[in-house]
């Protein structure tokens, strides 16, 4: 197993090397001069040169890459051309709105997904499943800013229950811990935030958790028929066993570590794919102000947004793997 | 016939015996034939602004409605149909060319060479699709050709790693060996053995993405990245919706649910011919 992670670990090293070739790269793709960028286009030619010197853009590439690199690793990105703060801060306070969206949503996609897959494949071939599967395969086909927009038109516009959008209500914003709205408004005590925290968060968990819920119905019905046809399984059932044993001691079992990592993966697809979600929301999360940057050519944000993203998805990934090995020791021999 | 070198008329003529596979080609036929009609079909000019008919709710002459600028919202549906079948035809293709070739060098060349294309995969693989979509566009500027583009980026490594895994069960076959027995060159056996063994396989990862394409050509077109107004593409409609949501609900709701619908029609039909091709991965 220590090999095993080790092994991982080293490969994890050599992607996000990879990765940051792909973003340092791109980003020298850039059409235009970033020193005229950084400086507007009243900069005298003297202004630019010291910028380009400042910056190292006089420098060979492969120096640039090594500053870049060793920038990266002790946390400095730049800084931003829109808010004038160190890139990685503005991307740092924003990350917590992303996670606690993509969290609320795992669990949500988790908790009726598991369930709802059980229940279909036990009852297979019957209306419930032939319901369940053809809601899944909307549940995949749907766009979530379609999905997002018209839970917006029923229960915001029409019948006015939820809240249009935003993490609080106008001055009723928690003291910021953690930067998760509902974890802050928990920790207040306050009930009347506590409430408003979980009524902004509902539609966008929802609408974020539509994707996931779907897959994990499927993938859930498809393991546990897969399980049921096992040796061991026909043996229980041979023996007297209930039925509602033989499912929660030899199928779920057995079908679960699939399910656990399929679940594990979906977290880092959620954090990255919650753009769509925080902008029909208005929610200030990383993939709005990764979106926000890129209009507004505020590229030391996007540079460091995109590794940002792409080191937690790939760190996601690997506890997912990690875990995997653990649960099934086969795949650590293999 | 073993899976890998099942022909594509075959496999097609057998996905299209299920009631799902027909439903999903009667509504990608509908969608071919609003695409090409369109000027015929649609009941208005999807530019012609009538301000006095702004955001009037659907009715006799707006069956959709009309957005903020008294354009019809039906017109600009079937408008939008060309710009996504634009970006299924572009970034599929894009996609398929440039992931196919590298997979078939990449499988047919092995060593340094497999080396190094399938560890470039890897790396794009590493990240979030979404994430790469937005780097590229940054680059590149936001505009329909460069987001189909980026979208035509992000699957190519999806083809790559299938093609390169399809040559490789290919290249044991008896037909290959012949060919290379009688002294056929590195390229003829490539081009005209290997490829055409290993293309079924590519056709079903294309109609299972060409839904996905249309979503996120749309998701892209919706965050202002893709086509810029006033072209009636079905993300910017949304876009539009988006802004009037709490008085127009007709904006958002039937350009969504044209997308809703041609993505479930490209499923139905990628399912089915997944089915046939590979029936251990049927959904039980």
């Amino acid at each position: 197993m220590g090999k095993y992670v080790a092994a991982r670990l080293i490969q994890l090293a050599i992607v996000m090397v990879g990765v940051s070739i792909v973003v340092f790269v791109t980003m020298h793709l850039l059409p235009g001069d970033v020193a005229q960028l950084l400086l507007g286009d009243h900069a005298t030619n003297e202004q630019l040169q010291r910028l380009r010197g400042q910056l190292g853009l006089d420098q060979p590439v492969w120096i640039q890459y090594v500053r870049f690199m060793r920038g990266a690793l002790t946390g400095d990105l730049g800084i931003s051309i829109q808010s004038n703060r160190p890139a990685l801060d503005d991307v740092v306070a924003a990350f917590p709105v992303t996670l606690q969206l993509a969290l609320a949503s795992l669990l949500l996609a988790s908790a009726l997904g598991v369930p709802i897959g059980v229940l279909s494949a036990v009852w297979r071939g019957l209306r419930f499943d032939a319901v369940v599967m053809t809601l899944t395969l909307f549940g995949v086909s749907m766009p979530i800013f379609w999905l997002g927009l018209m839970l917006l038109v029923l229960f915001a516009a029409g019948l006015g229950w939820l809240p249009v959008g935003g993490l609080m209500p106008v001055g009723l914003d928690p003291p910021r811990v953690t930067g998760m709205s509902v974890i802050d408004s928990l920790l207040t005590g306050n009930a009347a935030m506590i409430v408003a925290s979980l009524r902004h968060m509902l539609l966008p968990a929802v609408t974020l958790a539509s994707v996931p819920l779907a897959l994990i119905a499927r993938i859930t019905r498809a393991e546990v028929l897969a399980a049921a046809t096992l040796d061991h399984v026909r043996t229980a059932r041979a023996k007297g066993v209930t039925d509602a044993q033989v499912i929660m001691r030899h199928i779920l079992r057995n079908a679960a570590i699939p399910i656990v990592t399929v679940i594990g993966l979906q977290l880092g697809l959620l954090l990255s794919g919650a753009v769509l979600t925080e902008t029909i929301y208005s929610l200030p999360g990383l993939g709005r102000l990764m979106v926000d940057s890129i209009l507004s050519r505020d590229y030391p944000v996007v540079q460091a947004g995109a590794l940002f993203i792409a080191l937690m998805f790939v760190m996601v990934n690997l506890i997912v793997d990690i875990l995997y090995a653990a649960l099934d020791p086969r795949i650590s021999r293999a | 016939m073993s899976a890998a070198t099942a022909s594509p008329p075959g496999v097609v003529r057998r996905a299209l015996r299920g009631t799902g596979a027909r439903f999903g080609l009667f509504i990608a036929s509908v969608f071919l034939v609003l695409t090409i009609c369109a000027p015929l079909v649609a009941p208005f000019d999807p530019y012609d602004q009538d301000l006095a008919n702004a955001l009037s709710p659907p009715s006799e002459v707006h069956w959709c409605g009309a957005d903020q600028y008294g354009r019809d919202t039906l017109s600009r549906i079937i408008y939008g149909t060309r710009t996504a079948l634009l970006a299924i035809v572009m970034a599929d293709g894009l996609a398929l060319v440039l992931g196919g070739s590298l997979g078939l060098l990449a499988g047919y060349a092995g060593g340094a060479v497999d080396a190094l294309i399938m560890r470039t995969v890897d790396v794009l693989l590493a990240f979030p699709y979404l994430l790469l979509a937005l780097i590229i566009v940054a680059v590149l500027g936001a505009s329909l050709t460069n987001s189909v583009i980026a979208i035509g980026i992000i699957y190519t490594p999806q083809y790559a790693r299938l093609m390169r895994g399809q040559v490789l069960t290919v290249q044991a076959a008896d037909f290959v060996v012949a060919a290379r027995a009688i002294g056929a060159g590195r390229l003829r056996i490539m081009l005209r053995h290997m490829l055409p063994n290993s293309f079924t396989p590519i056709l079903v990862l294309a109609t299972l993405q060409s839904g996905a394409v249309v979503v996120e050509t749309a998701g892209l077109s919706f965050l202002g990245l893709g086509a810029q107004p006033p072209s009636p593409d079905w993300g910017a409609l949304l876009a539009d919706g988006h802004g009037y949501f709490l008085t127009a609900w007709w904006i958002a709701t039937f350009p969504g649910l044209a997308i809703f619908l041609v993505v479930v029609g490209f499923n139905l039909l990628g399912d089915a011919l997944r089915d046939q091709y590979d029936p251990r991965l049927r959904v039980r």
